[in-house]
């Protein structure tokens, strides 16, 4: 895999990008910190020897004017990317959001209009060069309106909706378009939560990304208790979840 | 409300904050911490609105120089994950502690010692260069040679002085990733002392576990165990791979680790050591971190919570002091499925560093409505031989006896004077221990 990782400095998308390195891949790393990012590549050099050169460029969700040049420092640094990983995402609390209607702009646009801007990009270059994967993390948060995740759903419900359409499109072409529905992960994005039952670990999460990847799997929850537990909440009625304050 | 706690489990009201960008965490922190770890409220807030980051995220390989050996890393980076990096690639820290789920920075900061102290010292002997946010949130690189008395003070400095935000140390190179290890049935404390001061000269890692229950003749009855990497010829040709590690699945009772049973366990590992003498290679993780085969096993002492009470017994006080010490801790009651013997080399730099040259002793106890009893018992008995006790462990020490066990102290809050002159770093321990404000 040749894989361009949009976030591969922190969380989840780290953990993805240590475990393509560790396997012999090559990762291009995005982000919108430099210092994160060349510590974040130097990093992925030290602890596999195989990584000889491990390669970045700034890309920030909130300025899709630089995503193009930014894929196309990828394409020349890994000889054509064959896979476009997107972990880079806003999140905020329901009160935040309340709070402040600028920062309800920004994260809808950050996780919905911004990210399908960034998939359009990577979705043309990976079908010029035949095919191969995009990765999304969207969230349980999108299955269902619920109280807590309001604004922040609905914002993820749209990247769902627009993968699961991509999945129909492309997958004839060879795009293999895998939607990940994290449930809660402890990473520093949710540090400040109250920890729920059936967390997951950064790391976990990203084995079942690959592993979701290899198999070219169009969607998945992870940990993958999460699809019975949304399975659930997917079909309480509207007065109970009136009711329910998650 | 939220709250904090250590290994021990007795909790602090207070939170901490998370985030890769450590550095940027750490700007108006008054204290820092990593995998919670220390067993007391080491790394625990004095007050419950203290700003405590976590360095747990920020665990990036900075550089590593295949040649040398030399590792620079983030504080957050763990030890379990940099032994399992390098162990394949024939590198092994230089010191590691009873368990590997400890950062870097927990390990500069309680400068931890292991089972080769008598040969390596501590793990700040190997330490070259600190990168620090001190109180005022200047950074500066400290090392032997720059700012030399930051360096020393942040060895075995509980965090006080600054954050420690990098490490640079030199790893070992080994012959090969397993280890050989000899195993001696020693039956009473008298034969523990003289069989590990044998050992000591011929094996860079040895360490003992006594039977702390059993009272009268065979008081300190236990093993004795002795280590070496093993050579090419003796290394079977496979990895050692990774251990099958199990979780503690719930919080036992508080009555479940009792005089009793304690009394059985102790003896089923006397006994269950057939043989008094043994040999064998051994898996690395096995050797220097066996309790980590049981993944929260502190959750076995219920939810009262617990305490280790680990002390250094000078060599000049003697085995004497060492078994008078024994007799106390019997007397006084304090049945303990986990007793550690160590033989501690000469002190080293770090100004609060603990170990000193003689036989550091380990204990495990429950919280008890007696537990102060029982600390002031045996840390009365240490200050009189001149011993001290462990600071990344302890709990309920007193600010008294601190003072008198500590003659370094003065020297310690001088630097503390000069570096964070306005007293902003602190935790629990330091205001229980050194008389800060809360």
């Amino acid at each position: 895999m040749k894989a361009v990782v949009f976030g591969g400095t922190a969380g989840i998308g780290r953990a993805v990008a240590q475990r393509l390195a560790a396997r012999g891949d090559l990762v291009f790393l995005l982000g919108y910190d430099e210092a994160s990012l060349a510590r974040s590549a130097a990093d992925l050099m030290a602890r596999h020897p195989q990584q000889a050169r491990v390669q970045w460029a700034l890309c920030d969700m909130e300025s899709p004017s630089g995503f193009a040049a930014a894929l196309d420092a990828a394409d020349v640094a890994l000889g054509n990317f064959d896979a476009a990983i997107v972990t880079a995402a806003m999140f905020a609390t329901q009160a935040e959001l309340e709070a402040d209607v600028e920062l309800t702009r920004r994260l809808t646009t950050v996780n919905f209009a911004n990210t399908v801007t960034f998939c359009e990009h990577a979705r043309k270059r990976l079908l010029t060069h035949g095919g191969g994967w995009l990765t999304v993390v969207s969230s349980v948060a999108g299955d269902r309106g619920r109280k807590p995740v309001a604004i922040y759903g609905a914002s993820k419900s749209g990247v769902s909706t627009y993968l699961e359409a991509l999945d129909h499109k492309f997958r004839a072409a060879g795009l293999w378009v895998l939607c990940v529905k994290p449930g809660f992960v402890k990473t520093a994005m949710t540090a400040n939560l109250k920890v729920p039952p059936f967390a997951g670990q950064p790391d976990a999460v990203a084995r079942d990304i690959v592993s979701a990847m290899d198999r070219k799997r169009p969607l998945i929850y992870t940990p993958g208790i999460w699809r019975l537990v949304m399975l659930v909440i997917k079909h309480l009625p509207r007065f109970v979840m009136r009711k329910i304050e998650f | 409300m939220d709250t904090l706690t250590g290994w021990g489990r007795l909790p602090e009201p207070g939170r901490e904050l998370l985030d890769e960008d450590f550095e940027t965490l750490t700007r108006g922190a008054v204290l820092s911490r990593g995998l919670g770890r220390s067993y007391g409220d080491s790394s625990l807030p004095a007050n419950a609105s203290d700003r405590v980051a976590n360095s747990r995220f920020a665990n990036r390989i900075i550089a590593f120089d295949q040649s040398t050996g030399v590792l620079r890393a983030e504080a957050g980076l763990t030890l379990v994950n940099l032994v399992r990096l390098m162990l394949p690639r024939g590198w092994f820290p230089p010191v590691v502690p009873g368990t590997k789920f400890v950062t870097l920075g927990g390990m500069v900061a309680s400068d931890v010692h292991g089972k080769n102290h008598h040969r390596e010292g501590c793990f700040g002997a190997h330490v070259r260069a600190l990168r620090v946010r001190l109180a005022d949130d200047r950074i500066v690189e400290c090392s032997r040679e720059s700012d030399a008395d930051l360096f020393d003070g942040c060895l075995g400095g509980m965090g006080l002085l600054g954050h420690i935000l990098e490490v640079e140390f030199a790893m070992h190179r080994i012959p090969s990733p397993w280890i050989w290890m000899e195993r001696e049935r020693v039956s009473d404390i008298q034969a523990f002392l003289e069989s590990i001061a044998t050992a000591a000269p011929q094996w860079p890692m040895t360490m003992g576990w006594i039977d702390c229950v059993k009272r009268g003749k065979g008081m300190g009855r236990g093993l004795l165990m002795a280590g070496r990497w093993a050579t090419t010829e003796e290394a079977p040709t496979r990895h050692p791979g990774s251990p099958h590690e199990i979780t503690m699945p719930m919080e036992l009772p508080n009555w479940a680790l009792n005089r009793t049973t304690t009394g059985f366990f102790n003896a089923g590992i006397f006994w269950g050591h057939v043989r008094n003498r043994a040999s064998a290679t051994m898996a690395p993780e096995r050797f220097f971190f066996p309790l980590d085969a049981i993944l929260e096993w502190n959750r076995a002492y219920g939810p009262r919570g617990f305490t280790q009470y680990q002390c250094v017994v000078p060599r000049a006080a003697g085995p004497p002091a060492v078994y008078e010490f024994m007799k106390r801790l019997t007397t006084l009651g304090a049945a303990s499925p986990l007793c550690v013997i160590k033989d501690c080399g000469p002190e080293g730099r770090g100004v609060l560093s603990f170990p000193l040259e003689g036989t550091s002793i380990a204990v495990d106890m429950p919280v008890s409505a007696d537990i102060q009893r029982v600390v002031n018992g045996l840390n009365e008995f240490i200050i009189s031989v001149g011993g001290r006790v462990y600071l990344t462990k302890d709990r309920f020490t007193t600010a008294e006896h601190f003072r008198a066990m500590e003659p370094r102290l003065p020297q310690f809050q001088a630097l503390r004077a000069k570096w964070d002159p306005t007293g902003r770093l602190r935790s629990a321990q330091s205001r229980r221990l050194f008389g800060d404000k809360a």
